[in-house]
């Protein structure tokens, strides 16, 4: 119901050009590692490529938004609570693992604000790497299952669902900020020193990070890819838009929304899970309604049904919110409404879309015969 | 007892103050579908309209009368602006009206930090507002016993207008069956605009009530939003009765869970109850019976 | 669901894996072994103009407060540069916007560090921007001035807390309220660090020194719904409220409390978030007579702060106020200054080395640099609201107190760290 998506193909390629399109998604994809894993690390200062690193995070939670909205129509505005089970899950591991390695049996917040000095029997797992890894995906893909489950088999869509995200994001941030002796409050974990044995104080682990996390986009993205041009791609469209239709030829929307919600909401929770080393912090504030609608505009201004330029309009939303709101605090907030309300309301393919719109204009401006009588 | 009857009163306090907030948007968001996240700048245009008003008529309670129906014009106007600027374009795509009407938010915050500044303002309520009233051992607060008055009466007002005035069946008309409406020839864009500015409206007027409880700045807005939506949400969507029900349960069960554990934890408890709720219910309380298949 | 059929499987995916693999193969140095290999950033101070860093949230739900440090801050820069500048350098004010939120906060911090090269950072006000840059300052050995009050319990080298802890301004306020036979306390806090905190510490002191806590209530931060609290205020029988809630939810909290019958006279709140902007922001028939507990007030006499005051008003209006944590704010610019001067350096280790004993003539009257503790002597002041506005003091503390941010010189408090 929302985009127009599959450009219409006479207009823009011409037939006799299969070969050329064959080529072009590796190249692409090519062309994008080598961006982001030859040229970046060289080019940009550790500050730099740190924040690079954090914008990339970003751009994982928009490869889900991509899949799951873009291909599937589900507006999906809690992911700041998958991103945050997986933070949270990470920032907990590499919390205890710094206790240790200092010699002390608590987390240092803990030491400052908990009750007792014993560990709570919920952190107790979180000291197995193994355990902590895993559920950085599997924790949030399980939330969202149970969630999407119960929500896509009563058939709620659209304004309800969105609003339910957000009650839940909100919910689980104010939870968050009560249990300060557990979870760290509203200051989160914080001060967060070292990945798996590595210290994070070394820029050449800062840069190992990095790495993870482009690979990680990378792949992700080939995944999503492969995902989009799957048979189960097309009928998360033909679900988008018409429901009623796929139900009717046999399928049950359900389940195929359900998978596409379950998968965006793993990609958002490694995200979360990489975050915590880039940035060393993880807090509630990444998980209220204000970033989990981020997550979303990010990939509405790229163009949400468009893999690269979701990934793209959240890196650069990211960034010109980093630079931007320094010089200009009031113009930039101006700015940002304006993108959201130009991109969204009169361009709601993203800027990805825009070639494909201008294109179309040119031609039809060039060719009135056609164009008009149509 | 006593407990029992001033936590009563709370409850159904809080749940005034919900109803007022989510009046507005029973109309634009339960009978139009627009999911209009500026609705909480509305509600700030109405607390500013009070505060400005009070620079120019120096007596609190005038200047308070004086704001309701002012407020209800300036929001209005601001909402009929915002229909047609951007939301006309968007009735097919109501999930974009969200992101796009929250671009909107974000400028009009801004816009109050640049001509009122950053910091919170002041408004005097009259005296007779800050006063209470005891029976008892019971305390009725006035500025609360106010804006349960006020919130009674909107709800009767737009119920007289929807049920029995020539603009209330064209509305109903054009929410029950926009094409058909529009062939017996109502103007639905016209429709559409007076709906939105009628809606808007009653988010000023909120707004003036809410000068006397709580503060008034740039961000209020975002305070209310997410509770206003939840209100309509579970109440069912254009039925006015949902949300008068839902806002007073919602109201007392806040009090309660606040009273026997922590504002933190009755809060999380409650947006998991609604969840759970529309899990349940997923069309809320009352149901729009229509045999649309979405 | 039918099943999926993936088609063109494999078709990048090894690219991706193959940097991951490279990325793997070069690692630094493992946590433990010394870090000092590090990254000390040096701070450029190599031209005419030295720059310094101002992090403070110009923008989000802080900047209403935050924004009136800002101001202080670049009041005494724009001072210092007319009278000459330090060690003869002028300095260049950097602002950042930490945006209210705390990874921001991280990474502005970082910014001015590696990027602008400051030779010293001015700001935070929250305590969790605090805890989310304190890392940072350490990694990158660079100077943060801190210039709120505080919960206490932190001492990082590479900060220093211009601000009251807790023993000059919480204590001293609970021996004042004991003074007045104010012995039943209701807590109400926002749900965050700096309440939950203040509360522990007085709930010890209660328990030492024989006053009692009737109850304690926390709202989420921002929370404007306070008619149950109120009620439960009004019904557990406190001779007094101890008020540690922040920003937009004093507005709604007085608001109700006054519409429920109590005043200062019946039950007074003695608040430790409440300066003068909020005063002007919660309105004066909301507060008449309550109690606030700071180090410094608008009507704090002496010179110095007269010439303060009216240097802020001409700079940024005649009907703003000034605050405790714009003073303090003002105060660390000078502050850092007389170090560099004494240490004749900009350099960081030096420039702490120099920096016990400091004095400075500060509107709030004389501070003392604790270099020990990195913390400041400072006069504990408790405040009543009066209907002009303005904060009156009823006590003081007499000379300034020892900055102990642990309350290790408090017995009954040896339970809490």
């Amino acid at each position: 119901m929302t985009t127009t998506t599959t450009t219409p193909p006479s207009t823009v390629t011409p037939p006799s050009t299969p070969l050329l399109n064959r080529f072009r998604v590796p190249a692409g994809f090519a062309l994008g590692a080598v961006l982001l894993l030859g040229i970046a690390p060289v080019a940009l200062s550790d500050f730099r490529l740190s924040l690079l690193a954090k914008y990339l995070c970003y751009a994982i939670v928009a490869v889900g938004v991509s899949l799951a909205w873009g291909r599937g129509g589900l507006m999906v505005l809690g992911q700041g609570v998958f991103l945050g089970l997986g933070g949270y899950a990470m920032a907990m591991h590499l919390k205890l693992t710094d206790a240790a390695a200092n010699g002390e049996k608590l987390p240092d917040f803990m030491q400052l604000y908990g009750s007792g000095d014993a560990l709570p029997w919920w952190w107790k797992p979180f000291a197995n790497p193994g355990f902590a890894l895993a559920m950085t995906v599997l924790l949030p893909m399980a939330v969202a299952a149970v969630l999407g489950f119960l929500v896509f088999r009563r058939r709620v869509k659209g304004a309800y669902f969105a609003i339910l995200s957000q009650a839940l994001a909100a919910a689980l941030s104010i939870w968050l900020v009560g249990q300060q002796a557990t979870t760290g409050g509203t200051n989160g974990l914080t001060d967060i020193q070292g990945f798996f044995g590595y210290s994070l104080d070394d820029p050449v682990n800062q840069r190992m990070v990095y790495f993870v996390i482009a690979a990680v986009l990378l792949l992700l993205m080939a995944l999503a890819r492969q995902l989009f041009v799957s048979r189960y791609g097309e009928l998360l469209v033909a679900v988008r838009d018409s429901e009623e239709r796929v139900r009717f030829l046999g399928y049950n929307p359900a389940n195929i929304k359900l998978v596409a919600y379950v998968v965006a909401a793993g990609m958002a929770g490694l995200a979360g899970a990489l975050f915590v080393p880039a940035v060393g912090i993880i807090s509630p504030a990444l998980i209220g309604i204000v970033p989990s609608i981020g997550f979303v505009i990010g990939a509405a201004v790229g163009g949400r049904a468009s893999l690269v330029g979701a990934v793209l309009g959240a890196v650069a939303v990211a960034w010109a919110q980093s630079t931007l709101s320094d010089e200009f605090p009031a113009a930039w907030t101006y700015l940002q409404g304006l993108l959201f309300v130009l991109a969204v309301g009169f361009l709601p393919g993203g800027l990805a879309s825009l070639g494909v719109v201008l294109r179309r204009r040119r031609t039809r401006t060039g060719t009135p015969a056609t164009g008009e009588t149509a | 007892m006593t407990v029992v009857l001033n936590q009563s009163f709370t409850g159904i306090s809080i749940g005034a103050v919900l109803l007022l907030i989510a009046l507005g948007l029973t109309l634009t968001f339960g009978q139009m579908g627009v999911i209009n996240m500026a609705h909480g700048e509305f509600i700030m245009a109405g607390a500013y309209t009070t505060y400005v008003l009070q620079k120019s008529i120096s007596s609190a309670g005038v200047s308070l009368l004086v704001a309701l129906p002012l407020a209800f014009l300036v929001a209005g106007a601001m909402g009929a602006l915002l229909e047609w600027l951007l939301i006309r374009r968007l009735y097919t795509r109501p999930l974009d009206t969200l992101l796009v009407t929250w671009g909107v938010s974000l400028m009009l915050q801004q816009l109050a930090r640049d001509v009122f500044g950053a910091p919170n303002v002041q408004t005097a309520a009259p005296d007779i507002l800050t006063g209470n009233i005891s029976a008892g051992s019971v305390t009725f607060a006035n500025n609360r016993l106010f804006i349960l008055g006020l919130a009674l009466l909107c709800v009767l007002g737009l119920t007289l207008i929807l049920r029995f005035t020539p603009l209330g069946r064209r509305i109903r008309a054009v929410v029950q069956n926009r094409d058909l409406a529009e062939v017996s020839g109502i103007a639905t864009g016209q429709v559409d605009r007076i709906t939105f500015f009628i809606g808007s409206g009653l988010a000023g007027v909120a707004g003036v009530a809410l000068t006397l409880v709580g503060p008034i700045g740039p961000t209020m807005g975002t305070n209310y939003i997410v509770d206003a939506f939840l209100v309509v949400v579970v109440g069912g969507i254009g039925q006015l009765k949902g949300a008068v029900i839902t806002a007073f349960a919602l109201g007392v069960l806040q009090s309660v869970l606040e009273y026997s554990t922590t504002v933190s934890v009755a809060k999380v408890v409650v947006l998991v109850a609604i969840v759970a709720f529309l899990q349940w219910r997923p069309q809320g309380l009352y149901t729009l019976r229509t045999r649309s298949l979405a | 669901m039918s099943g999926l059929s993936i088609s063109r499987r494999g078709l990048l995916a090894g690219i991706s894996a193959a940097g991951a693999t490279a990325a793997l193969s070069a690692c630094g140095a493992k946590t433990g072994s010394d870090t000092s290999s590090g990254s000390a950033a040096k701070a450029d101070t190599s031209g005419s103009t030295v720059k310094v860093g101002l992090l403070n949230s110009l923008s989000g739900t802080m900047a209403i407060s935050e924004v009136t440090v800002h101001n202080s801050l670049l009041l005494a820069i724009k001072e210092i540069n007319a009278s000459g500048g330090v060690l003869g350098k002028k300095l260049k004010p950097i602002s950042q916007d930490g945006a209210s939120d705390w990874p921001t906060f991280a990474e502005k911090a970082e910014a001015l560090i590696t990027d602008d090269k400051v030779a010293a950072t001015f700001g935070c006000w929250t305590s969790a921007s605090r805890k989310a840059v304190k890392p940072v300052f350490e990694r990158y050995k660079s100077l943060l001035f801190y210039p709120v009050q505080y919960e206490g319990l932190e001492e990082s080298p590479y900060i220093f807390y211009i601000g009251a802890t807790t023993n000059q301004q919480i204590v001293p306020a609970l021996d004042y309220l004991k003074k007045q036979g104010l012995t039943k306390l209701y807590l109400v806090g926002s749900d965050y660090v700096f309440p939950r905190t203040a509360n522990k510490i007085i709930k010890a002191y209660a328990k030492a020194k024989g006053l009692t806590v009737v109850g304690e209530d926390y709202a989420p931060l921002g929370s404007t719904e306070f008619s149950t609290i109120v009620n439960k205020v009004k019904g557990a029988g406190a001779d007094a409220v101890f008020n540690t809630l922040n920003g937009d939810s004093n507005v709604a909290f007085f608001k109700e409390y006054k519409s429920a019958g109590l005043t200062a006279k019946s039950l007074p709140v003695l608040s430790v978030s409440i300066a003068e902007e909020e005063v002007k922001s919660i309105g004066t028939q909301y507060l008449d007579g309550q109690l606030t507990a700071w180090n410094y007030y608008e009507t704090t006499p002496g010179a110095a702060n007269k010439k303060f005051v009216a240097a802020y008003q001409a700079a940024y209006g005649k009907d703003k106020p000034t605050s405790d944590p714009m003073e303090a704010a003002y105060i660390s610019v000078y502050l850092w200054k007389a170090m560099v001067e004494k240490a004749g350096s900009f350099d960081v280790a030096k420039v702490k080395a120099a920096s016990d004993g400091i004095v400075f003539d500060a509107p709030e009257g004389t501070v003392t640099v604790d270099g020990a503790t990195q913390h400041v002597y400072k006069t504990a002041r408790i405040g009543k609201v009066g209907s002009d506005g303005l904060i009156e003091e009823v006590w003081n503390s007499g000379k300034p107190i020892k900055p102990d941010p642990y309350l290790k010189g408090y017995s009954w408090a040896s339970g809490l760290s």
